[in-house]
């Protein structure tokens, strides 16, 4: 077993890093980095475990990539940061505001990593981050923008391109999900995908054979069982077992009071039928907050069948904050380390799959992403 | 000519004040990039639209295009307009 644990946390205001030996009792904080920027994602490349990307930007200047292969000791940035192509002469063109999402490509093709922006756009670099291509043709392909939207539609900080996965078995297979467009499946590595919305609803009185009006949160491949992906969705939780094409709405067996719409999806690394949630408040106006303020994770052992609260350590009320599509994760370890970041800037963990939880950090800016690796 | 550069770009030049080259804005900015490099695309994007946080003065005078013509006595100051919590 790999000896040290690097989660990285992205906020608002900047990454730290958080390293841990052994047991995960104790832990030694390494930041901030960026202070001040706004960091949406901050990966370590599981294939080489000292390679990191972080994703930047500031409120005032463009997006960027930073990279660092000293396990986050020093960063440079990105020669070519990923970019939309440049529109014809009279034409719009899109402009990359953030990057939102990066996936580390597959084991088999070191250096080869995938984007995801806002507006949504799918980029990929072949020399570990330091220059990217508008790589996949949905970036300019009339129906997918279609699906797409503009930056007026949806989440409040505009449409994002999320939940790049590529399947451990095949690098041809992809999934990405998009906040306005739905999911979709890719059999060539990306360059083309087609949509894999069939049995999801829609926000009442939309037509859920459209993919435009489909609002994935989060979607999660099984590593131990790559054909089945779970999804917290804006309109419930839902399974889906390939070469089946629709999806199960798994989440109608959580308790009603508490509903089945949150951000985050969580799978277990080895146990494919173990899966985790964050709800949240959903009802009326969306508050984004824990259920009547009563914070609390939430596991199916059964592949959605039945599903247990789990709070214990957790504030039991008067506790406001929720947790973000990106800032919950597993470890690898057995047993499973669970993490979650909150938008109030606390990081909780727990040791033993969910069951008790302690808080790492509190007062940090509000967390937009987490991640567990293994260091080298 | 001069050019002012704002804190938030000082990671790229090192300096608050430098001295770059270029008859358009546009021009100033590919002299920039050249010995800075990505310090343009945090400024300009990839439609070649100068960022809505940014903002070039040309002795006092707000400059919106990257076409626009520059003098060598010119002086070129880079601001950013800070927004946001």
């Amino acid at each position: 077993m790999p000896s040290r644990i690097l989660l990285s946390v992205a906020t608002r205001k900047g990454a730290w890093l958080f390293r841990t030996e052994g047991a995960r009792r104790t832990w030694r904080v390494d930041g901030p980095h960026f202070l001040g920027h706004i960091i949406s994602h901050v990966v370590l490349d599981p294939r080489d475990r000292r390679t990191l990307l972080a994703a930047a930007k500031t409120g005032h200047l463009g997006p960027t990539i930073y990279r660092s292969t000293d396990r986050g000791r020093t960063w440079k940035e990105a020669a070519r940061p990923p970019a939309f192509a440049k529109a014809a002469a009279g034409e719009p063109g899109r402009a990359v505001d953030h990057t939102f999402w990066l996936t580390p490509g597959h084991a088999s093709q070191p250096g080869v990593w995938f984007a995801g922006t806002s507006p949504q756009g799918l980029f990929r670099s072949e020399d570990g981050g330091a220059t990217w291509e508008s790589w996949s043709r949905i970036n300019e392909d009339p129906q997918y923008r279609k699906w797409m939207g503009t930056v007026q539609d949806g989440t409040p900080d505009g449409p994002k391109l999320h939940s790049i996965i590529v399947d451990p078995r095949d690098p041809a297979r992809m999934l990405i999900g998009m906040s306005g467009g739905g999911v979709h499946e890719s059999r060539d590595g990306g360059r083309t995908f087609a949509p894999l919305i069939d049995g999801l609803e829609v926000v009442e009185g939309f037509d859920r054979a459209d993919a435009t009006f489909h609002d994935p949160h989060c979607v999660r491949l099984c590593p131990s069982d790559p054909d089945r992906l779970y999804q917290q969705n804006h309109c419930g939780i839902y399974r889906l077992d390939r070469p089946a094409s629709k999806w199960v709405r798994i989440g109608k067996s959580m308790p009603k009071r508490v509903g089945d719409i949150g951000f985050p999806m969580v799978v277990h690394p080895r146990d494919a039928r173990t899966a985790w949630v964050f709800p949240m408040d959903g009802g009326t106006v969306w508050p984004r907050t824990s259920p009547e303020g009563k914070p609390a994770v939430y596991v199916t052992r059964n592949g959605g069948s039945t599903w247990q609260r789990q709070g214990a350590g957790l504030p039991q009320k008067h506790a406001w904050w929720t947790v973000k599509r990106q800032a919950m994760c597993a470890d690898a370890r057995d047993p499973v380390g669970l993490y979650f970041g909150t938008t109030s800037g606390e990081l909780w963990m727990s040791g033993d799959e969910g069951r008790k939880w302690r808080c790492l950090a509190r007062h940090l800016p509000e967390i937009y992403a987490l991640e567990a690796g293994e260091l080298a | 000519m001069k050019v002012l550069i704002p804190s938030p770009l000082q990671s790229y030049t090192g300096a608050a004040r430098v001295v770059a080259h270029g008859a358009t804005l546009a021009a100033l900015l590919e002299d920039l990039e050249r010995r800075f490099p990505g310090i343009r695309f945090r400024m300009v994007d990839e439609q070649d639209r100068i960022r809505r946080h940014i903002r070039v003065f040309v002795g006092g005078e707000q400059v919106l295009e990257l076409a626009s013509p520059l003098g060598a006595g010119d002086e070129v100051v880079i601001v950013q307009a800070l927004s946001g919590g």
